[in-house]
């Protein structure tokens, strides 16, 4: 049978209420996905006031705020703060991003802060990753050149290494592949446009040796063409890549190459 | 105390952190066919190397001659001739051999026209022992250390590393001075996990944050260092705490000395291109140290720019656009994001800001931790490598993409090592179950603190305390000044609160042990500079302006025991390791 009613903890409700307490006239709304799994209680929305004049201009400099000055329990991943390890991805005012590079300006009326979509949450604002971190593994994100001269480097010339760019910038936040409705819907099959983008890097690699093998393993109904260019994933990445396009580069070589 | 299940894992070799120098470890112990464990509390690629951004130094030679020996000299000068020159050698004559198999790891290496690795200019990176500049720093574009790290990660995958990840590391298991593995939080299910090893490998980074303003990641808290200091033996060389010339002014975001390296130059508000005044050969290109004094002076005279004259100028606009587009594209998109500037055609305002840490856990070139008992002994069973290691081949100053290159050195060196000590599968003793209590006495009871201090409040005060007392300029009334409010910001440790009381990510409980670890290092850290009355490479001290070898050509060590610490020192190995290079003698220190 299937099942018609959604499960009892997928009901969020309205949570605690922070009112501020600075005396501030520049206040905003903050509203953040709580959800605890030691407790019996399903998830919730709860609600701060935030003094804006003094919180620098990013969305983590608020949860850090929050964190620091008003309610040290709310739990999120963070590290960097400049963009670069993929640490703080969420979903902040309906969209995907790092809260470390978002302005929250950008972002009208209430700020809304979810965990990255379609993924099991650990709490609060943490997703789980693990699927698409097996996922990653899958693929093989290491050179393979038999090359075994420990005194020589493998030559690539500039044309070569200038395909790498826009594909090994990535920084596995999962922004991307959690915006995908495919992946939504497949993710335990489809691997999804991060992990995609990544085998792209691989497979286009001038010193690699097993181009091949490595299309033929991603060259599945499943795994790979179920991205049907909906182009989310571009849309989404904070780095400014283009997985939908590797992706359509992949295709291209499996219609084109004798695999 | 609540009762905590404990879940009991047996290896051969526990890495903790999974940073650069932590997964080249790992790769080395896994293909030396050891059993491995390598325990991070973030997932791999999300450490703190992801930021580095110029380069990895070595002397290839692959844009004009180069020599390993004058990296070594260079090197040992940039160190301020507090570098050990046994360790400096195997670093600069090991480094090419290490970023050759990086490069066939599959680290994207920019590249040039021959197709061969492309090294760029860096600060204190000379030819011919100070005799004009040379490209020794191994670039792929501004990215290098995401580069590095996320080829390093998969190399880990490639040979099976088992990994513990998002797991918190609280304390090492000693017995009889020696390291018998450590305990672990899981935060992912709130488990206590405690991993028997013959070896464990500290790899867990510096600890920027004690300071208010740094480049460092939040998860800078050097959690090996306030581990060693737990387990009663000496952090080394604390006080030298660099600070790297460019930092985007308020932010704190690390904007590349490759910048330099490709062309850029820093400015005061009168336009000068004032580091031609302090270092006439090297200019812009002096090593760090030297580049944050004179950027200070010229802020503390008064050429300052900016609404405060806070800050200089880093110009570049006047590069190339394709080099800005080819080399720079990182920094291009950091200064547009955190200091809303376009590059090609304005200047980032910028600021010394605290980066790297010299000092840490001290080893010998084998990456074996040392301590002082009478003498200069290993503690077996006990590794260090990385930011958390003081080697110590960076001294007093380190040079810039010297710390990419001294990851990955030293890591295989770690891995070389522990196979030649560790036979596979050998059984393991009991620890005395005294260890696993006092370990998680501690961790009780600051989760069920109930104070009225908030961690954040705490770690704020101790911040400000280190920025304004222990920062680029010192002086004995400010560092005395350092030493009592950090004493006093560690006796409100007394009365701190943790509002989270459960076991999953609680990252409340995680900033609270984080804190824990941060303060014990900012003790050693004041006291370490306050007991040094001479002026060296970062630490520059106002009332004792010149380095004084007589008295100071030694390694700080301190033990602390909570607040109260214990000083000593250690001669400077003043030996090469081999005949292949001579003893580089003190000299005045000028760029």
């Amino acid at each position: 049978m299937v099942q018609l009613s959604l499960p009892k903890n997928s009901e969020i409700k309205k949570g605690k209420y922070f009112k501020d307490k600075t005396g501030s006239k520049n206040l905003r709304k903050v509203n953040i996905y709580r959800w605890d799994p030691s407790t019996d209680e399903g998830p919730r929305i709860d609600t701060y006031e935030v003094d804006m004049n003094n919180c620098p201009s990013k969305v983590l400099d608020i949860l850090n705020k929050i964190k620091n000055e008003i309610d040290s329990t709310i739990t999120y991943r963070r590290s960097c703060a400049h963009g670069v390890c993929g640490s703080c991805a969420m979903n902040m005012g309906g969209k995907n991003g790092l809260a470390c590079t978002t302005p929250h300006a950008e972002i009208e009326g209430d700020i809304d802060i979810y965990p990255l979509p379609h993924l099991k949450v650990k709490k609060d604002l943490i997703g789980d990753l693990d699927g698409l971190y097996k996922q990653y593994q899958s693929i093989e994100p290491w050179l393979k050149n038999n090359s075994t001269k420990e005194t020589t480097e493998i030559y690539q010339s500039k044309e070569d290494r200038a395909k790498l760019d826009g594909a090994y910038e990535c920084i596995m936040c999962a922004c991307c592949s959690t915006s995908c409705p495919s992946y939504w819907w497949n993710g335990d099959k489809y691997l999804g446009p991060a992990v995609l983008l990544q085998a792209y890097r691989w497979i286009i690699d001038s010193r690699d040796e097993e181009r091949k093998a490595r299309l033929k393993k991603v060259a599945d109904e499943l795994k790979l063409y179920r991205c049907h260019t909906i182009l989310n994933c571009t849309n989404a990445c904070p780095k400014g890549l283009n997985p939908a396009k590797a992706i359509a580069e992949i295709k291209k070589m499996l219609a084109t190459a004798n695999v | 105390m609540k009762a905590y299940n404990i879940i009991d894992h047996e290896y051969d070799v526990v890495v903790l952190g999974a940073g650069g120098s932590g997964l080249r470890a790992a790769v080395g112990l896994s293909e030396a066919g050891l059993k491995t464990a390598c325990i991070s509390k973030v997932f791999p690629t999300r450490s703190h190397t992801s930021a580095a951004q110029g380069g990895i130094s070595a002397a290839l030679g692959n844009m004009g001659e180069d020599d390993w020996r004058w990296h070594m000299y260079d090197t040992v000068k940039g160190a301020d001739w507090l570098g050990d020159q046994d360790s400096i050698e195997y670093l600069c004559k090991e480094a090419p051999k290490a970023v050759l198999e990086l490069e066939k790891y599959g680290v994207p290496f920019s590249r040039t026209e021959e197709g061969k690795i492309y090294q760029r200019p860096f600060g204190g990176m000379t030819k011919n022992y100070g005799n004009g500049i040379v490209q020794r720093t191994c670039a792929a574009a501004d990215r290098t250390g995401h580069a590095i790290l996320h080829t390093l990660y998969g190399q880990a995958l490639k040979h099976n590393t088992e990994f513990f990840i998002e797991y918190f590391a609280l304390d090492l298991l000693m017995k009889d001075g020696e390291c018998k593995g450590l305990i672990a939080w899981n935060l992912n299910d709130g488990t206590i996990h405690r991993f028997r090893a013959h070896t464990v490998i500290i790899a867990t980074g510096g600890y920027g944050k004690v300071y208010y303003s740094a480049t460092s990641a939040h998860t800078c808290t050097g959690d090996g260092n306030a581990m060693v200091l737990r387990a009663g033996l000496p952090l080394q060389d604390m006080e030298f705490v660099q600070f790297h010339p460019t930092g985007i002014y308020g932010h704190g975001t690390l904007i590349s000395e490759g910048v330099r390296g490709e062309g850029g130059y820093l400015v005061n508000s009168k336009g000068e291109r004032f580091m031609e005044r302090y270092a006439p050969n090297a200019k812009d290109l002096a090593s760090r140290d030297v580049v944050s004094r004179s950027m200070s002076i010229e802020i503390n005279e008064g050429r300052g720019v900016g609404k405060d004259q806070d800050h200089v100028h880093l110009h570049l606009s006047h590069l190339d656009k394709s080099v800005i587009e080819n080399r720079l594209p990182g920094i291009t998109e950091a200064a547009r994001l955190f200091a809303n500037v376009d590059v090609t055609k304005d200047p980032i305002p910028v600021v010394p800001t605290v980066h790297y840490n010299m000092g840490g856990i001290p080893t010998n070139y084998k990456a074996e931790v040392l301590t002082m008992n009478g003498s200069e002994k290993t503690v077996p069973g006990l590794m260090a490598i990385g930011e958390a290691a003081c080697v110590s081949v960076h001294g007093a100053n380190r040079l810039g993409s010297n710390s990419l290159i001294d990851l990955v050195v030293f890591g295989r060196a770690a891995a070389k090592r522990a196979a030649e000590l560790v036979k596979p599968g050998t059984p393991h003793e009991e620890i005395p179950e005294t260890e696993t209590q006092k370990c998680l006495d501690r961790f009780d009871k600051l989760r069920s603190a109930k104070g009225d201090n908030s961690t954040a409040e705490l770690r704020l005060s101790m911040q400000k305390t280190m920025q304004s007392k222990c920062a680029v300029f010192r002086t004995e009334k400010n560092l005395k000044q350092g030493v009592d409010e950090i004493g006093k910001t560690y006796d409100g440790m007394d009365s701190i609160s943790v509002k989270d009381k459960s076991l999953v990510f609680n990252t409340d409980l995680v900033e609270t042990l984080e804190f824990d670890n941060l303060i014990r290092q900012a003790v050693a850290t004041v006291d370490s500079a306050y007991h040094r009355k001479e002026s060296r490479g970062a630490h520059a001290r106002e009332d004792y302006p010149k380095r004084d070898d007589e008295k100071f050509m030694q390694h700080t060590l301190a033990w602390c025991d909570g607040k109260d610490t214990k000083i000593s020192y250690r001669p400077v190995h003043q030996s090469t390791l081999t005949n292949e290079v001579q003893y580089f003698p003190p000299q005045e220190r000028v760029y």
